[in-house]
């Protein structure tokens, strides 16, 4: 089993779930987080240019069984990576992806453990 | 321009010559500081209404549409009046020029002919037109509910602009102006004391035609779209509640009796409709909801808007019930058509105003009757008005509609329209004001 987390744009987020769910994975858990990564964005407050040193991002948490690690990852950095015209794929601030091993996974309703809880 | 006056000054020769001398003392109408004054209020009430849209809509979009979407209403207050001032005033309140198709006094261009002007009722012009001014505000911004969350802030600027001369002051021109054709049709007029016709039906039906012409939202209706804060919803709500009063009662352009019969059934309504549409609701689905409360209250004041003038308090309460019921089932029938009129500014607006301008017609006092027999010269029955009434609200919809589908075909071939599906996704916020609503939900 494993825990996959990403760090994704809050623009990408339809398009992720959307893609996940088309994939077939519905579980899932999504919260707002700010952070910092190599991206800088900029806002405008009274006619100044301001660089927020937290940039928001919207963080998914999905536990899958190992054969459907793969698929997840794949799903998530397709729908995830920008697509600018003329610059090719990918640019700063798309975000990241950690994958660690997940010890246990126990279902509260009816005390479930491991790979069939998930 | 110089013509023009020399015929008031002859005709107005002709007048004190009639009324043989003590006449001149009343050749400019005094002020009544009763009436001025309430059209004072009334004038800042219809602008507390447009705040108020701002905050019933916002608070129903995403959050990252939250400012974009009450951006929509408050450049409306900016375009529209200088617009208004600039030439909408004179379009709307000028002789009918080209065959009466919309008003034209140069006089009134920059308002430059009324600094001094006072009207009949003894008030100042600059009160009336500024009032009159507020309906042009709010009247492009309701348009704004229905291609909610992806248009072009500059798009929607150019086509609010174009729209409101158009589209409104043609249409305003004929329904309130003393020589606009709907203002004189049948006995005595086409009914619409304070703009269900010019206001919400024009924007409820173009509003219609512009969100079937963009198309749905990206995902609708697959994904839902929640609203980001009912909060400020229910307190926009309560504004454009409040806003009505001016709205409506201001719409007597006097403070007296018609006022207060005005302002009567506004209050019935409001309150009729808001408790009709929980009721259909519970029935429905099991629980009143507070956006339900307040689309009761939209869709009684929208019904009762052109009816304010002429119906007493059972008639008030018969059109709100009629509004909620009749708004609640179009916007399930909208649900099952699948076009993304996002805000519901048809549901309401549209249906509110025509369920109001055409059932209005069993509920005219019987004053108002008998006079209109007066004027067509010994009967006029509920039937005569009826068919008044279906004619001005089918001309406010082939007009309304038919030029909103030009204009909009216009905006999207010269500076575009809707959203780029990249904007849309990163929300319009971020995407044309480059800041965001709610800055505090997230550490930055």
């Amino acid at each position: 089993m494993k825990l996959v987390t990403a760090i994704i744009r809050e623009t990408q987020l339809d398009a992720v779930r959307e893609a996940l769910i088309e994939a077939d994975i519905t579980r899932i858990t999504v919260s707002r987080v700010s952070g910092h990564g190599q991206q800088t964005s900029e806002e405008i407050y009274r006619g100044k240019k301001v660089v927020p040193s937290l940039i928001p991002k919207a963080r998914l948490d999905i536990a899958v069984n190992d054969q459907f690690l793969n698929i997840t990852v794949e799903t998530i950095i397709k729908a995830a990576r920008s697509h600018k015209e003329g610059m090719g794929d990918g640019t700063l601030g798309d975000g990241k992806i950690f994958v660690t091993v997940l010890e246990e996974c126990i279902r509260i309703r009816t005390n479930e453990r491991g790979s069939s809880a998930i | 321009m110089k013509k023009g006056k020399r015929l008031k000054i002859l005709l107005f020769g002709f007048f004190v010559l009639l009324m043989s001398g003590s006449a001149y003392a009343h050749g400019e109408s005094e002020i009544d500081s009763g009436a001025t004054a309430w059209m004072l209020t009334s004038t800042a009430l219809v602008l507390l209404m447009v705040p108020g849209l701002a905050m019933f809509y916002g608070g129903l979009v995403r959050t990252k549409n939250v400012l974009g979407t009450m951006m929509h209403s408050f450049s409306a207050m900016g375009i529209m009046t200088v617009l208004w001032v600039i030439a909408g005033y004179s379009m709307c309140f000028g002789p009918s020029v080209l065959g009466g198709w919309f008003g034209w006094n140069p006089d009134f261009l920059f308002l430059r002919g009324i600094d001094e002007s006072i009207m009949e009722g003894g008030v100042p012009e600059y009160v009336f037109s500024m009032f009159q001014g507020k309906f042009a505000i709010i009247t492009p911004a309701l348009i704004a509910g229905a291609f909610a969350e992806r248009v072009k802030f500059t798009g929607y600027m150019l086509f609010i602009a174009l729209w409101g001369l158009i589209v409104y002051n043609p249409l305003c021109h004929w329904v309130w102006a003393e020589d606009g054709f709907l203002f004189n049709l049948g006995a005595n007029g086409a009914i619409d004391f304070a703009g269900g016709t010019v206001v919400h039906i024009s924007a409820g039906i173009s509003g219609l035609v512009a969100a079937i012409y963009l198309g749905a939202r990206r995902g609708y209706p697959k994904t839902t779209m929640s609203p980001n804060n009912l909060v400020m919803t229910m307190i926009g709500g309560g504004l454009l509640w409040v806003g009505w009063f001016g709205f409506n009662a201001g719409s007597s352009i006097s403070s007296g009796l018609s006022t207060a019969q005005a302002l009567t059934a506004t209050q019935v309504a409001a309150a009729t409709g808001a408790m009709a549409w929980i009721f259909i609701e519970g029935i429905h689905q099991g629980k009143a909801t507070a956006l339900g409360f307040v689309s009761g209250i939209l869709a009684g004041l929208v019904a009762v808007t052109p009816a304010a003038g002429v119906v007493q308090p059972t008639g008030a309460m018969v059109l709100g019930i009629l509004a909620s019921g009749i708004c609640y089932f179009f916007i399930i029938l909208k649900n099952k058509l699948g076009y993304d009129d996002s805000l519901d500014a048809f549901g309401v607006h549209g249906i509110g105003g025509i369920v109001g301008a055409i059932f209005l017609t069993f509920f005219i006092r019987e004053s108002w009757m008998a006079e209109a027999a007066v004027l067509a010269g010994g009967s006029w029955s509920i039937m005569q008005q009826l068919g008044v009434q279906v004619v001005a609200v089918l001309i406010a919809i082939v007009y309304a509609g038919g030029l909103t589908y030009i204009l909009l075909i216009v905006v999207s071939k010269t500076i575009g329209l809707r959203s780029s599906e990249a904007s849309e996704m990163a929300g319009l916020d971020i995407s044309y004001h480059s800041e965001k609503g709610y800055g505090m939900l997230n550490p930055n």
